[in-house]
């Protein structure tokens, strides 16, 4: 039989030279199993003298105490060998792209009206929304463009042969909501807007957003003064100078053209404010009494506020689009960009 | 409305230069759209006398001419143009003249030879001084032009032309006394028109004139004038404020009507009196009589329609524009006279309705001041006669109704000023204003009664004059003022479906938004919704958007074509929007919409999946997710033919009382014919169905563990899968919370004719945990179901 020393010296061997936890196992069924040499030994203790059992059974448990931790150590050593070996294994190129289906993105049109729509929440402008397919009423004659007069040149109309048509503004929403809504009224009514026109800078569908304010003390100051809280909001400026020109439009009385400072050049003059240094980007007034009175509101006990605009125009203010019909063409390379 | 500086000047005292008066009118009211000089920034060029012209020895279109330079000088120059001749006075560049060119590069005139001919310099047409855009030839001028003295001072070029976008309220201002006024208005600068003298009439000679429709034609004017010089050349001095204006010049005659029409804003007409018959009447035209216009064009009259006559027929379309055959000639010596007034109302709109728009119409249709007639009258007769010589006659001024020179009081209140303006003025600076507006006004308790100008139609009502005195003063000098106002605290509807929601449904499944057209190809309108009486436009822009859309898939494929030609083969759209059609009674009926279409490829190119084209199920994916958005409401999809997709991939999709939408593959034919080579997928989806959902309500949690059970069935193999999800139904079994089926298989090892499906079955109890016995129960009630409804049998 081979002495302990021996032994132990060959097992300390085995196990550091095992590379694998299954090759360990190996070892410790060889030595500490239940045939396993170690356990061999204890077994013949009991052919040995008394006196030397004692001494010889604490010398194997000792190395038995001693092979269980080297086993234990090069197991643990073992392992964090395989972790490091997995981990760098399972290393992957963080800069690849990940796995993905792309998002979407909202129309510019649709950005900017939510946007503004936001904003005249905040002032308590609440949305109305009415037919594009309009009568004459409600798009000219309550606004008070009678027939034939010289103001319907301005609109390029589209018709249908039932003598309907498309509406040439959002203002017929005004009409409508005033006809349904006893006053005071705070809407924007944002929209599709028809017009017998088509060029460069012309299409002949756009949008626009109607606003109407009308209670018992509305006046152009107050036009004045949410207007211009309105374009400071919208081009998140703190200051943006305006103007308001006089103009004429048969449903407003005053009315006005308002400009805001070019917001490309900071009102210096460039190519987009044709070195004006101004852009004209609204139309608008207090109600005429006419259209109140076509309405059924008494123009002596209420007074209104009205403004139209493009909703194209301020899209590509905002966005430096400079060209109107990239908007219908819907180029996904060109609807990607409002992502 | 062109409007030249240098005139505007003779009227208007102001040593402010024409950027502050831009400024201010552009505020005002009255925008300057454009401001351009009357000719270019030349130098050295002189009114030259042409003395002698010679052909040029070696070349046939040119000329060498001797030239008179007023200086002392007969200077050679060689000239091209055809119309150069011994006699005439032209422009004359001299040596070291400089010419600015349309490019911006500058013309530097210097001694030349041309074929061999020397020459000192160059004679010039209008376009070579910047004059106007094209000319034929030498701009010739008139025979008495001092020889020698600087063109720019002869024809008074330091001038510019600003052109006033004039309001459609404002027919006031379409002329230079307008303007003046007006700028004398807004600058507080003071108007000094002419008098303009009475003509003292040299023969008694009338020309009778019968006012028959007096509420259209109030006052006319008319006045002989005999015996005038037809040939006479109109004045250097009045071609030039017609050019400036953007007149051109005809013969005197003309030339002073439209000079006046300028000068004074009222239309005058001018007859061959000996073309005329009996008299003048003033009456609408029977329908059906026809007038040959000067335009060359003959007009057929409706009863609506207000004409000068004479004794046999319509000589005028009234305040619009005149006959040819009464019109004066180069031969005309007696010239008939007319300036009358025309009441806006008769006149609007009329002009548009024959195709026409005149200077004249415009100013009527907008209003012309009805005391101007007498003043205009005399002012043209003063101009021929300076002109054309001629025996001037009595004036005759026919006023039928007295009330046209009456303007209504309109009453001024302080306290509407402050209700509109949001400030109050003092009754001195409204007072101020009033006068400098020229109303006449006295005050009262309440304000002020006002009568308004009678050249401004524009001011009727009290806003009206409201909206003077804060233009007047400047929309500037009323604050902008931000009020807090009274809260509106609104309950927010938590079951409505915002369009929102729905739209980031789909942008988070890597849609964009499109936005396309209304109208559309009324041939893809056809084949997309064969069955829609769908709306045509009576004008439209282009005959391919010619009707207005029923459904939104036009506009869309029109999209996707668009930009699969332009190698972007995956796409995914939609659109919110209106669709139109017509009602059974022929109303239109508008709906809003909410459509899709997608195409290519289910992924993104990208390294790390393996990609396909999309399918049937990619698409009802999309729409079953954009569904869940609704809740409480139980939608369907049946297997419905639609004319544009696949019959045998098209679905109609329904909640159990309204149809929806529809979705599936674009027929493949139509695929082809759009030229796009791979399959594409639509929905439509009604937007008013989708409007509602639930307000979510709590349901307990089971604590009991669930259990899985899964059945392999064999079907037949058209059985739909909603079949097998009604026979698991009805089952009735409140412990099977939720089934799904998780795969279909049919061919090797399934008989023909059938097919295997997989159904995944998670039971559990509120109180307790299921047991094995209960289990089997429950699963062969769920298969004894299944089999009675479908036939299914278990594998």
């Amino acid at each position: 039989m081979q002495s302990l020393l021996e032994l132990m010296g060959e097992a300390h061997e085995q196990i550091s030279q095992a590379v694998s936890l299954a090759a360990l196992d190996q070892v410790r069924v060889q030595y500490l199993g239940k045939t396993g040499l170690l356990t061999e030994q204890l077994k013949q203790l009991g052919k040995l003298p008394h006196e030397e059992r004692k001494t010889a059974g604490a010398e194997i448990n000792t190395a038995k105490q001693a092979l269980t931790i080297a086993i234990e150590d090069r197991k643990q050593s073992l392992q964090a060998e395989a972790l490091s070996a997995r981990l760098q294994a399972e290393k992957v190129d963080v800069t690849l792209p990940g796995r993905r289906m792309d998002t979407g993105s909202l129309h510019p049109v649709t950005q900017t009206i939510q946007r503004i729509s936001e904003i005249f929440a905040q002032l308590g402008f609440s949305l109305a929304e009415g037919p594009e397919i309009e009568d004459d009423f409600h798009n000219f004659t309550a606004l008070n463009i009678p027939e034939s007069h010289p103001a319907r040149a301005m609109h390029d109309t589209f018709y249908m042969d039932s003598g309907l048509l498309l509406r040439t503004h959002t203002s017929s929403v005004q009409v409508r909501h005033m006809e349904n809504n006893p006053p005071p009224l705070r809407i924007i009514s944002p929209g599709r807007v028809y017009r017998c026109d088509s060029d460069m800078t012309h299409s002949p569908m756009f949008h626009q957003v109607e606003g109407l304010m009308v209670d018992e003390d509305v006046t152009f100051a107050d036009l004045k003064g949410i207007l211009e809280a309105f374009f400071k909001a919208f081009f998140e400026v703190d200051e943006l100078p305006t103007r308001f020109r006089a103009t004429f439009f048969p449903f407003t009385e005053p009315s006005a053209e308002t400009d805001i400072q070019c917001v490309h050049c900071g009102g210096d003059g460039c190519r987009v404010c044709k070195g004006t240094g101004w852009l004209e980007v609204m139309g608008c007034g207090m109600v005429h009494p006419n259209v109140l009175k076509n309405v059924g509101i008494d123009s002596e006990k209420y007074t209104g506020f009205a403004f139209g605009f493009g909703v194209e125009r301020l899209a590509m203010l905002r966005y430096q689009i400079n060209d109107l019909r990239v908007m219908f063409d819907n180029d996904v390379r060109f609807l990607k960009q409002f992502s | 409305m062109k409007v030249s500086e240098k005139w505007l000047r003779e009227w208007i005292d102001t040593p402010l230069a024409l950027d502050a008066i831009a400024d201010k009118l552009t505020m005002s009211g009255c925008e300057v759209e454009a401001r351009d000089p009357v000719a270019t920034a030349f130098t050295n060029i002189v009114v030259g006398h042409v003395v002698e012209r010679e052909k040029h020895p070696d070349a046939d279109k040119l000329s060498v001419c001797k030239v008179d330079n007023g200086r002392g000088e007969i200077l050679q120059i060689v000239c091209g143009a055809s119309n150069v001749r011994a006699g005439i006075k032209v422009p004359l560049a001299l040596i070291g003249a400089v010419l600015p060119l349309p490019d911006g590069a500058d013309l530097k005139i210097k001694k030349g030879k041309l074929r061999g001919v020397e020459s000192f310099g160059m004679l010039c047409s209008s376009t070579e001084l910047g004059m106007s855009d094209k000319s034929d030839g030498l701009l010739e001028l008139p025979d008495d032009a001092p020889v020698g003295m600087d063109i720019r001072e002869y024809l008074k070029l330091d001038d510019e032309v600003i052109e006033l976008a004039i309001t459609a309220n404002r027919g006031d201002c379409m002329s230079m006394i307008g303007v003046a006024r007006e700028t004398s208005l807004v600058m507080d600068v003071p108007l000094n028109v002419p008098e303009i003298p009475e003509q003292t009439a040299q023969h008694t000679d009338t020309f009778p004139v019968a006012l028959q429709a007096t509420d259209a034609c109030p006052r006319y004017v008319g006045r002989i004038i005999r015996n005038i010089n037809p040939q006479a050349a109109t004045p250097v001095w009045m071609q030039e404020k017609l050019r400036r204006a953007g007149v051109r010049s005809i013969s005197a005659t003309v030339d002073v009507t439209n000079y006046v029409l300028l000068e004074l804003g009222q239309p005058m007409h001018a007859f061959d009196l000996d073309t005329l018959q009996g008299g003048i009447v003033v009456r609408y035209a029977n329908a059906g009589e026809t007038l040959k216009l000067l335009d060359g064009q003959t007009a057929t009259l409706r009863n609506d329609t207000l004409v000068i006559a004479d004794a046999a027929q319509p000589v005028a379309m009234a305040g619009i524009m005149g006959g040819e055959p009464t019109s004066v000639t180069y031969a005309t010596r007696n010239v008939f006279l007319e300036s009358a007034h025309f009441r806006p109302a008769n006149i609007m709109g009329k002009a548009r309705s024959y195709g026409l728009q005149t200077d004249s119409s415009a100013r009527f249709e907008r209003g012309v001041d009805p005391d101007m007639p007498v003043k205009a009258m005399e002012r043209a007769t003063q101009l021929i006669v300076s002109i054309c010589g001629g025996e001037v006659g009595t004036l005759v001024d026919t006023l039928a109704d007295a009330s046209v020179l009456q303007r209504k009081a309109i009453l001024l209140r302080p306290e509407r000023i402050r209700r509109v303006l949001g400030v109050t003025m003092d009754a001195a600076t409204v007072e101020g204003v009033l006068a400098r507006l020229s109303c006449t006004f006295t005050s009262n308790d309440a304000g002020w009664q006002v009568q308004a100008p009678l050249a401004r139609f524009d001011l009727n009502i009290e806003e009206d004059l409201i909206e003077e005195l804060a233009r007047v003063r400047g929309y500037d000098s009323i604050p902008a003022e931000l009020r807090p106002r009274a809260p509106r605290i609104t309950q927010p509807s938590e079951t409505a479906v915002r369009r929102e929601t729905l739209r980031h449904t789909l942008v988070a499944r890597g849609y964009q938004e499109a936005v396309t057209f209304s109208f559309v190809d009324p041939k893809m309108e056809q084949i997309l919704a064969p069955a829609t009486d769908s709306i045509a436009l009576a004008n439209p822009i282009s005959a391919d958007l010619g009707v207005m859309r029923s459904t939104l898939w036009s506009g869309l494929l029109r999209a996707v074509t668009y930009n699969v030609n332009r190698q972007q083969s995956r796409v995914r759209l939609f659109e919110i929007g209106p669709a139109f059609a017509q009602s059974e009674d022929g109303k239109p009926v508008q709906k809003n919409m909410l459509s899709g279409v997608l195409t290519g490829n289910l992924y993104p190119e990208q390294w790390g999946q393996v990609n396909r084209p999309v399918d049937f199920y990619d698409l009802k994916g999309d729409v079953e997710t954009l569904l869940e958005q609704v809740t409480g409401t139980r939608f369907h999809f049946a297997p419905v033919a639609h004319a544009a997709l696949h019959p045998g991939q098209s679905a109609q999709i329904m909640t159990d009382t309204a149809v929806v939408g529809w979705m599936g593959m674009l027929h493949p034919q139509l695929e082809e014919n759009l030229g796009l080579g791979q399959p594409v997928y639509l929905f439509e989806l009604d937007m008013s169905v989708l409007m509602q959902r639930t307000l979510p309500k709590y349901q307990a949690i089971s604590k009991f563990p669930a259990i899985h059970r899964d059945l392999a069935l064999l079907v037949r193999e058209d059985t739909l899968a909603v079949a097998l999800e009604n026979a698991v139904k009805k089952a009735a079994i409140p412990q099977l919370i939720s089934y799904y089926l998780f795969d279909i298989y049919a061919g090797k090892g399934i008989p023909d004719g059938q097919k295997s499906v997989a159904l995944s079955l998670i039971l559990q109890d509120f109180s307790r945990t299921l047991e094995d016995a209960e289990i089997n129960r429950i699963i062969d009630a769920v298969v004894a179901s299944l089999q009675k409804d479908v036939g299914a049998v278990l594998r």
